[in-house]
């Protein structure tokens, strides 16, 4: 729904765009997942996945021609994401950062 | 009072049990949620008393270790999912937002209406799995226990509670969207009661935080039935990360419980002092403070577990920083006490009570958060005595000190005050006799979950089950003399205990469509100087709180 309360009907050539570009991420990750890059595995795939989220936000669900209210509903949403991975992975990013305790 | 008598209420407009099952109207469908949320605290009620008698000795009394662990499972799970999360939002935010907002009901009546039968459908599926069989994981159903090992009804539970974190989910949208676009003439953000804004700042933690439980919830049961290495070791997983995605929305539910309580607290302090809130801005933003800085917290509840200690000290700090909203409201409603013309009804009664229990449960937070305290601490009757000062001492009290501030309205009954305030005092006693003891035993080093302990311990123990006895006994006199006042109370008037809201404005019990014309709102919230705000309409003969 746009602001004046009428849905907003994209073009067909909108939706084969965000198609294309949805797949040809998709072919990306797993051509990357054949490559070892070390501890940028995750912050690559993670990276590309939100970038599709993206689009499928902005286009697929409308965002893009709705709100500026349901822009901040769905920026909150994205945001409270992105906080939960920050924080989950501080912890996993310095667990070995100190040496295991040696056994008695 | 006769001319008020005939007039059409909610209660009295229909009486078939299609027209309740099926009503639209918020005000009927915050008293379907009142008795169902009220069955499971009856429920989680008697689970606990059981497990208290077993507790009364050091050995094993009159239950195996596995009934034990179900039980105090039950107790959990009915507690918090199916009792404290929905009871102030589900039953007073309700009955009360729209009418506090000078709204006929909430912006999508439907969707209220299915609310209530997700929510009843997923308590339902909780209860299958009492019945056959109990749950054993605890409620926190840490994995890799829950996901591999246990051999109990962990995936109908978990089912529950996932299908009722859609009906929190249902109630928080209404409640957002209806503040944001029902709001009558003249009643601007800063003119809403301080109830208002704390089911406001609730809604954004319920639409932010449940749908990640209910995804953690749902991969444990993938993890169950399919066996897909998601936190089972043995499988690839990790169990920490269940921790993780647990407490990102388990911390922040501690809020989705205790801020609609803060928020009655407002109202109650505002109306008994004859003030307006101290710092009434600034009540209202702690509200949204505590719920953003609710989801940085997470961490402190895994000291212990193998979470980095760089995070630890991360999360440490952060769950330092949440006790500043607090303490704001809290200073703040004893500034508006200070030089107040305080009263001491059976509503004040359980606000001060809320006051002062709720000081210690959340400093005791602060001694948790503290690393190498929570070290000692970790998993033991220190944490148990601390949550439970705050949703019992803090949430409880506040749910019933709301439950008879707004009685006469959703009622159009009084209830025998001096009942009341007795009452209050044998459950604060009783409340503090069952959990301060555990403070101490816990700080001894007495285990959570465990039922067999050293003798040392029992007299504390059989101090806290004196105590769970007082605290029934209070519990139910409140349901004899509200059972009472419900048949026999008399009636009461628009406005007994002269409150200001737009809520006192509208007979008791309110009409149908809540007012007989839109109201408009021309004074700020709690203006006790204004003596056209709190008007009452008894006649002479009415009996008032008074």
């Amino acid at each position: 729904m746009s602001e004046h309360g009428q849905p907003h009907i994209a073009p067909l050539k909108t939706y084969l765009n965000v198609f294309a570009a949805l797949m040809a991420l998709t072919v990306l990750t797993v051509g990357v997942a054949y490559f070892d890059l070390g501890a940028m595995n995750i912050l690559v795939a993670v990276t590309i996945a939100c970038i599709k989220a993206y689009i499928v936000i902005l286009y697929f669900m409308h965002v893009k021609y709705s709100a500026r209210i349901i822009w901040l509903t769905a920026a909150a949403g994205f945001i409270w994401f992105v906080l939960m991975f920050a924080l989950t992975l501080a912890d996993y990013a310095t667990r070995g950062w100190l040496p295991f305790p040696e056994a008695w | 009072m006769s001319a008020q008598a005939k007039q059409e209420n909610y209660l009295n407009a229909k009486h078939t049990v299609a027209s309740w099952l099926f009503s639209l109207d918020h005000k009927r469908i915050a008293l379907l949620y009142l008795l169902t949320i009220l069955l499971f605290f009856v429920l989680g009620g008697i689970a606990a008393m059981l497990f208290r008698v077993e507790l009364l000795t050091p050995g094993p009394a009159v239950m195996e270790s596995e009934t034990y662990n179900r039980l105090f499972t039950m107790h959990g799970i009915t507690m918090i999912f199916f009792f404290l999360i929905p009871s102030i939002p589900a039953v007073l935010g309700n009955f009360l937002l729209p009418i506090m907002l000078g709204a006929k009901d909430l912006a999508f009546p439907r969707l209220n209406l299915a609310s209530w039968y997700v929510f009843t459908f997923g308590g339902l599926l909780g209860l299958g799995a009492i019945i056959f069989g109990g749950v054993d994981t605890g409620w926190t159903f840490y994995t890799p226990y829950s996901s591999t090992y246990a051999n109990s009804q962990v995936i109908l539970a978990a089912l529950g509670i996932f299908i009722a974190g859609f009906a929190s989910i249902m109630t928080g949208l209404n409640f957002i969207v209806t503040i944001h676009k029902m709001r009558a003439p003249g009643l601007t953000w800063f003119r809403l009661p301080l109830f208002v804004w704390s089911h406001y700042a609730t809604s954004i933690i319920i639409i932010l935080g449940t749908p990640v439980v209910a995804i953690t919830i749902l991969l444990v049961a993938i993890e169950r039935i399919f066996e897909v290495g998601i936190f089972d070791p043995a499988l690839g997983g990790d169990p920490v990360l269940f921790q993780h995605l647990f407490w990102f929305y388990s911390h922040p539910a501690v809020y989705i419980m205790i801020l609609p309580g803060m928020g009655v607290i407002s109202e109650i302090i505002a109306c008994f002092s004859r003030k307006r809130i101290f710092g009434y801005p600034v009540v209202a933003l702690s509200s949204l403070a505590i719920a953003i800085l609710g989801f940085f917290v997470w961490g402190h509840h895994m000291f212990v577990s193998s979470q980095s200690m760089y995070a630890g000290m991360i999360f440490s700090i952060l769950s330092f920083l949440v006790a500043i909203p607090s303490a704001i409201k809290v200073f703040n409603w004893v500034a508006t006490m200070y030089g107040g013309s305080v009263k001491l009804d059976t509503p004040m009664l359980y606000a001060l009570g809320f006051l002062g229990l709720f000081i210690i449960g959340g400093l005791t937070g602060l001694f948790l958060a503290t690393m190498a305290v929570n070290v000692h601490v970790h998993d033991t009757y220190f944490v148990v005595a601390h949550f439970h000062y705050v949703m019992v001492g803090g949430m409880v009290m506040a749910f019933f000190g709301g439950l008879h501030f707004w009685w006469p309205k959703i009622t159009g009954k009084l209830f025998p005050e001096l009942l009341g305030r007795i009452t209050v005092v044998i459950i604060f006693i009783g409340f503090n006799l069952t959990f301060f003891p555990q403070f101490i035993v816990g700080y001894l080093g007495m285990p959570r979950r465990y039922h067999i302990y050293p003798e040392e311990f029992q007299f504390l123990h059989v101090l806290s089950t004196a105590g769970a006895s007082v605290l029934a006994i209070g519990y139910m006199l409140m349901a004899v003399y509200l059972l009472y006042s419900l048949v026999l109370g008399p009636k009461a008037s628009r406005n007994p205990w002269k409150a200001a809201g737009l809520e006192w404005t509208t007979p008791s019990p309110p009409p149908t469509h809540n007012f007989s014309e839109p109201p408009v709102v021309k004074f700020e919230a709690y203006a006790y100087d204004e003596e056209e705000v709190y008007q009452d309409d008894a006649e002479p003969g009415d009996k008032g709180h008074g």
